[in-house]
């Protein structure tokens, strides 16, 4: 706030601020330039060493001190034939990141239907356990999911062998690749459906009730009014919340990491961040690993690139 | 018939919204639950749901505030240090960037601000290993200031975007009618403006906290000494035990993590929707 009364004195009669375009506009450079030192220093020169980094050996000798030699495109080069590490990790978060996405979406949709039909005190319950679920910090909701599907302990493989009579204790969930990534599943749907729901179930309530009572009336059937009003109505809201759930899960680093903390498989089960953070930061590959990274941040930009030019234009920009 | 036929549709659709809340409800209660229970009724097959108060025990809170390899204190100091920072940092920073650009036009307004939403979806998993070469290069490893300066770059996008709209919610006539009146342009700002705001800086502080707060994986590059860690990290030392977990004293921790965050969230949650959906609809 201080930096508010630092300003010089503004124009105070209507008349001089029409001629304030021809000033030079300092004051709005000024509020600007502490912003723009922040993610200067913080986010582009990250990035720009990010990208030479990448085109760099750089290994934990030249965390010590030697130089490092530039060598092209040679980290480039290895990530992309390394058809052992870094294409199964890109296929497997693809493939995770779309499971994830359709499953979240549909049963946001599902809930969110399922709100608009229940009375006020059921559509009062259910949003305080999806606001409980949304809340949780995703670490928390992975030592507790984690947790729930305890080998040992867990009151999954308790109820289980009451409900099958089979043993399950001592089953264990995270040591399989699949089974880990239905557990990893379980943790991002549970939080990520809450917020798909409540903004799907924002834009159903915004439906003229007319609307739904004239196709009641010609007859359309509950599957025929979504599909031909609600869907159509929502759509919009639909493509944002999908590319938004694309690029927080692919993006997914805690609950993989936790959950191999807590007895994965690292080799089988890591997801593009989790696999950067092990070729850089554990085994010292700090060269290969922003090559990853590059070809990350591209992937994603591209990713968002439509919502981005979407944004712009809603916002008239 | 129709009215049985209906009735019976209800009850299975308040059977679903039931099985709903079962859903999203039970993990978070069974870690509370678990907290409270003694290891005895934990391990072994035959589980409590319940704690009653006969088996009631503050034992896991102990165990894991009194954890002598993973110290809780200097966690919860750095942990309030660096999201109380960054929260100043980001409104403050933010708030004036927000202003610069809604009440001025200016040649580069656009493209800061297409730069400012491009910015938040570079992904910040890809960015760690040249933070930790800069953080480190700059010896601000293990440091508050070195994480709540990543933090702070890494909120201030979201935060200049959301108290934008905010400034924009509120109109420029409202502040030329006070410049009429008398007051400077500043003076009208900062009486007729800025109350309107304060709802939306509160709403944008908050999600900077639970940011900071949550975060895992910066803080798991630099802070990386056992006495710089913050909460997540301290956390996380109770998983790699070399003996069987404590899942217990992982549930009780996991509480103290979580009720912060918790709380915070469910105060603004109701602004996280309404943004998305207004004008999204029509469209």
């Amino acid at each position: 706030m201080s930096l508010l009364a630092d300003v010089p004195a503004p124009p105070t009669s209507p008349r001089q601020e029409i001629r304030q375009p021809s000033r030079k506009p300092v004051l709005p450079w000024l509020l600007l330039s502490a912003a723009m030192v922040i993610l200067g220093v913080l986010t582009g020169f990250p990035l720009v060493r990010l990208v030479l980094m990448s085109f760099q050996e750089y290994e934990r000798a030249q965390l010590m001190g030697q130089p490092a030699s530039w060598v092209g495109l040679d980290n480039y080069a290895t990530i992309l034939t390394d058809v052992d590490g870094f294409w199964p990790v890109l296929a497997r978060s693809f493939v995770l990141m779309v499971v994830l996405v359709a499953v979240t979406i549909t049963l946001g949709m599902l809930v969110a239907l399922l709100m608009m039909r229940v009375g006020k005190g059921l559509r009062l319950l259910m949003s305080i356990g999806l606001l409980l679920a949304w809340a949780m910090p995703s670490l928390a909701a992975t030592t507790v999911w984690g947790w729930l599907f305890d080998t040992q302990y867990g009151v999954i493989n308790n109820v289980l062998t009451a409900i099958t009579g089979d043993r399950w204790f001592g089953y264990s969930w995270l040591l399989d690749p699949l089974s880990f990534f239905v557990i990893v599943a379980c943790i991002v749907v549970w939080g990520a459906v809450p917020f798909v729901a409540f903004t799907l179930y924002a834009g159903l309530t915004q439906i003229p009730e007319e609307v739904i009572e004239a196709a009641q009336l010609d007859g359309a059937n509950a599957f025929q009014r979504f599909r031909l009003i609600q869907l159509p109505y929502v759509r919009t809201i639909l493509t944002v919340l999908v590319v938004l759930s694309m690029i927080w899960d692919l993006k997914l680093f805690t609950q993989v990491f936790v959950l191999q903390d807590i007895g994965g498989d690292r080799e089988l089960t890591s997801t593009i961040g989790v696999y950067i953070y092990q070729t850089g930061m554990a085994q010292g590959h700090y060269g290969l690993a922003s090559a990853i990274g590059v070809v990350f941040v591209i992937v994603m930009l591209a990713i968002a690139y439509p919502y981005v030019r979407r944004t712009l234009r809603e916002e008239e920009l | 018939m129709i009215t049985i036929r209906k009735r019976l549709t209800d009850t299975g659709f308040g059977a679903l919204a039931i099985a709903v809340f079962v859903f999203s409800a039970f993990p978070v209660y069974w870690m509370v639950s678990t907290s409270f229970l003694p290891n005895n009724r934990i391990r072994g097959e035959n589980l409590a749901f319940f704690p009653t108060p006969d088996v009631f025990t503050l034992d896991n809170y102990r165990a894991a505030i009194f954890n002598a390899r993973a110290p809780f204190a200097p966690a919860v100091a750095n942990s309030i240090g660096v999201t109380f920072l960054t929260l100043v940092i980001a409104l403050v920073v933010g708030f004036v960037a927000a202003l610069a650009l809604t009440r001025f036009q200016f040649k580069g307004r656009r493209t800061f601000i297409v730069l400012i939403l491009v910015v938040q979806m570079i992904p910040g998993e890809a960015m760690i290993i040249s933070l930790f070469r800069i953080i480190d290069g700059w010896q601000l490893l293990n440091t508050i200031i070195g994480l709540t300066l990543v933090y702070a770059a890494g909120v201030l996008p979201f935060t200049i975007w959301t108290l934008r709209g905010f400034v924009n919610g509120v109109p420029k006539e409202l502040e030329e009618a006070a410049m009429i009146d008398g007051c400077s342009r500043a003076g009208a700002f900062w009486r007729v403006t800025f109350p309107l705001l304060a709802p939306g800086l509160v709403a944008t502080g908050v999600f900077a906290f639970i940011q900071a707060w949550n975060e895992f994986i910066t803080a798991l590059v630099i802070m990386q000494r056992p006495e710089a860690m913050t909460l997540p990290l301290w956390l996380r030392t109770f998983l790699q035990a070399t003996q069987a977990t404590n899942w217990g004293a992982v549930m009780a921790a996991s509480v103290l993590i979580a009720i912060p965050a918790v709380i915070f969230f469910l105060i603004v949650q109701g602004r996280m929707t309404g943004g998305l959906v207004s004008g999204a609809v029509k469209g």
